[in-house]
């Protein structure tokens, strides 16, 4: 059973998730371990396990990006790790400023300086994060439009195409999130307590 | 169903409480002297062994075996607590992947400490419904990852509880407002306790509690405020009396002691005094609030942090938080309440008491568990990212943070070389990318694996976070539809042999006689007496007359003679009188010490003109 069966839904993008709150919360009460404690032990162990698979349908489905990536998987199929769907690419376009901005952090990672930044370098890579996100956010705003858009019209033989086009899109978007998440950590290095956290 | 009672089981104090029939609400369970909070204290003596208001008494008396904060040790490796040991007047020990704490020639683990505390809210509880208890719901820290939460569980085992649920403390929190208070919207839970700070984020809707996300560190607590106001007592005290006291074991206790009573008062008061009789003078020093303020405003920002984490993972604006709920004794700091509603932009609620009610959430999942409530459901999230190590020591994660649980994860495993017969690998928790920077959590080996080609054999591993949020691992040939076999070996945490040789012994123990505790108990309460006495006598015996000298001198004699027998009654009485007969010797004491600090501050004041 695929996450989108979990919840009855067809196998497209556009999701009410209003509607996908009321019903988790509805299949929640009916199996959730907590409410079934004095079952038999094979029954227990059943509703663990459908509610386990309920709890990372939800989880899959309920934010339009993680449903993307979800949907790539489950169309390409997969098998075993090294097969793994998404691999981080650079945007072409954006090639030369990587290249600047990495001399930069590298730079600033061999620095002795505390912080190891000057003032200069330092703003020069807050100017560059600055078009990152912007550029992040544009990947975002393809995937959950025109895309899920296409995906949800598109017959068998275009959705083959649009299937390409979120891995390409998908792909950017991890590389510019690796990129921005490295930016913020030499940024960083003077707010107390900041810890690079991996985004999803 | 038979009974299930809740546990908070705390940093510094622990509770056990239960849902009454009756009105349907929660209450704690009292001690035979009323009192709600065990200090989660244990004292380890030749002749047996102290827990609650008891060992706290034995905190200065006997610093080396009396152990106190063992939560923050608890699924622990000797790396992640090495820093703070030297706060510890006991010995921590590496072993094996966990710690231990060195007692004479014993050395005891975290969860058996914690064992002992709940093994006494157990008898508690027994006492209270004259009939056993053998089931609990126990609380932990919700950012406490699968070793510590593991950890928690083989200490109710060790005490004889089957844990039927380990549930995380705000949560619990916001089931016992729920009840009572909270019916709809968005909550977020601020828990600082004494050793730990949680922030969780939740969803109220129709009875459902849904954690939206949970954020935290299991390493910040009101012992930190104390330990910072130690050390500043510590550079007082070298200015002025010109001698360290940093590594004398009792010395470090009463400053400990007296500082958290001093941050206890600043909460309502705006100034307090100190003063601790040490053997060669005695300390006295006025502090105000701004100077807490200062020495704390650090560790309270560094909360903030977690807070928004949560918020931006909950994919929310403090400004779409409804309600504000102040978790926790560590709350009661007025700067705490002050930075929560600045960030939050709304005054917390604090209406139930924030010592009790995680427990009285406890009792409150209890009787869920019990099918006792049946409209009220509790989704929980796990706190971390569970992956596994890959090629490169690189983090594949397979269960991001923030998922609902009990959740699932499969991944499929094959062989690299032909005729394998054993797979490895390593599962770690954390939001790191490299597997070193993450929490290791265990390393599997498959095996059993039939020998066939490289790539051949399809091994489907299943990966379950239960509604404890402990992991559980299962894996299967694809092939062969065979079960595989799977080793487990916890990175940081107790075999499942261990477990079973604690339980074991903690039953014979169990036996000890109760007369035999008391006697105990007495003895060392008149010890403390006699040697307080003796140190008034020597520090302050001139203040008072030859007569009233005399009457000291003949009650600390009594004392000592009845100390040498075995009559408990006669003890305890001998000890309250000689208490009283140096009442007045006290006061006066006070009184001189009062006036020499006024003394010692007209003359700063005077210097500074």
């Amino acid at each position: 059973m695929d996450h989108f069966e979990v919840f009855g839904l067809p196998r497209r993008l556009g999701i009410d998730i209003a509607e996908l709150q009321r019903k988790f919360y509805e299949l929640s009460r009916r199996s959730h371990p907590d409410l079934h404690q004095a079952a038999p032990p094979e029954r227990q162990a059943e509703v663990l396990a459908t509610s386990a698979r309920l709890n990372a349908a939800y989880r899959a489905l309920r934010d339009p990006i993680a449903r993307i990536e979800y949907l790539v998987h489950l169309e390409e199929g997969r098998d075993t790790r090294e097969g793994a769907t998404v691999k981080p690419k650079a945007p072409p376009e954006l090639l030369a400023e990587m290249l600047e901005i990495q001399e930069a952090l590298q730079e600033a990672r061999s620095s002795d300086q505390p912080g190891g930044l000057a003032t200069e370098a330092r703003e020069a890579l807050v100017v560059q994060r600055e078009r990152l996100m912007a550029r992040y956010r544009r990947e975002e705003v393809r995937l959950v439009g025109p895309l899920t858009e296409a995906w949800d019209r598109g017959g068998a033989a275009e959705r083959v195409g649009v299937i390409a086009a979120f891995k390409e899109a998908l792909a950017v978007r991890a590389y510019l999130r690796t990129v921005i998440d490295d930016l913020d950590e030499a940024l960083g290095e003077a707010q107390e307590g900041h810890v690079s956290h991996r985004r999803h | 169903m038979s009974r299930i009672v809740g546990i908070d089981l705390g940093t510094t104090n622990s509770l056990v409480a239960y849902v009454d029939e009756s009105t349907g609400l929660p209450r704690v369970i009292p001690d035979h002297d009323g009192q709600a909070l065990l200090p989660s204290i244990v004292s380890f003596a030749r002749e047996g062994v102290l827990v609650g208001a008891a060992a706290k008494r034995q905190l200065v008396r006997r610093p080396e075996s009396t152990v106190y904060s063992v939560k923050r040790l608890m699924g622990r490796g000797y790396e992640d607590v090495k820093e703070e040991l030297c706060y510890f007047p006991f010995k921590v020990l590496p072993c094996e992947g966990i710690v231990k704490i060195q007692i004479g020639s014993r050395e005891i683990t975290p969860p058996e400490v914690s064992a002992v505390v709940l093994k006494s809210l157990k008898e508690r509880a027994e006492a209270h419904f004259g009939e056993p208890v053998e089931k609990a719901v126990i609380t932990v820290p919700a950012y406490f990852n699968d070793s510590q939460r593991q950890a928690t569980k083989d200490a109710g085992r060790i005490a004889g509880l089957d844990v039927v649920r380990i549930v995380n403390e705000p949560t619990a929190a916001s089931l016992a407002y729920g009840l009572q208070r909270i019916r709809e919207g968005v909550v977020a839970v601020y828990d600082l306790g004494g050793g730990t700070f949680d922030i969780s984020i939740l969803r109220v809707k129709g009875g459902i509690f849904e954690v939206l996300a949970t954020n935290g560190n299991t390493h910040l607590g009101g012992d930190d405020f104390d330990r910072a106001i130690v050390v500043w007592l510590l550079d007082d005290i070298r200015e002025k009396h010109e001698v360290y006291l940093g590594r004398d074991l009792e010395a470090m206790q009463e400053l400990r002691l007296a500082a958290e009573a001093a941050k206890i008062r600043l909460s309502s008061d705006e100034r307090t005094a100190l003063t601790i009789p040490f053997d060669a003078f005695t300390y006295h020093r006025e502090v105000t609030r701004a100077e807490l303020e200062r020495l704390i405003e650090r560790l309270v920002d560094s909360t903030l942090l977690p807070c928004r984490m949560a918020l931006a993972d909950a994919g929310l604006a403090p400004s779409d938080i409804d309600e504000v709920v102040l978790v926790g004794g560590s709350t009661r700091v007025p700067l705490v309440r002050r930075r929560v509603r600045e960030l939050f932009g709304k005054t917390p609620h604090s209406q139930l008491n924030p010592d009790e009610v995680v427990a009285l959430g406890a009792a409150v999942q209890a009787h869920i568990l019990a099918g006792g409530i049946t409209d009220m459901l509790l989704l929980d999230v796990t706190p971390l990212s569970l992956g596994i190590e890959t090629l490169g020591g690189i983090v594949s994660v397979l269960i991001s943070r923030n998922t609902t649980i009990p959740t699932n994860a499969r991944e499929m495993f094959t062989t690299s070389v032909d005729g394998q017969r054993t797979v490895d690998m390593h599962v770690v928790q954390g939001e790191r990318e490299l597997a070193k920077d993450c929490r290791s959590l265990a390393r599997f080996e498959l095996s059993g694996i039939a020998a066939m080609p490289a790539g051949m054999p399809k091994i489907e591993v299943g990966f379950l976070i239960d509604a404890n949020g402990i992991l559980q691992v299962t894996a299967k040939e694809l092939r062969t539809e065979k079960a595989a076999a799977i080793e487990v070996k916890p990175t940081y945490g107790l075999s499942e042999v261990d477990v079973e040789r604690m339980v074991e012994e903690s039953f014979t123990h169990a036996e000890a006689d109760v007369e035999a505790r008391l006697l105990i108990e007495a003895r060392n309460e008149a010890d403390t007496v006699i040697t307080h006495v003796e140190r008034a006598l020597g520090q302050g015996g001139q203040l008072i007359g030859a007569g009233e000298r005399e009457a000291v001198a003949t009650a600390l004699e009594a004392l000592r003679r009845a100390r040498a027998t075995d009559d408990r009654a006669l003890i305890q009485t001998t000890t309250t009188e000689l208490n009283r007969a140096t009442e007045h010797l006290a006061e006066v004491m006070m009184d001189a010490a009062l006036k020499g600090a006024l003394a010692s501050r007209r003359a700063d004041e005077l210097m500074e003109k």
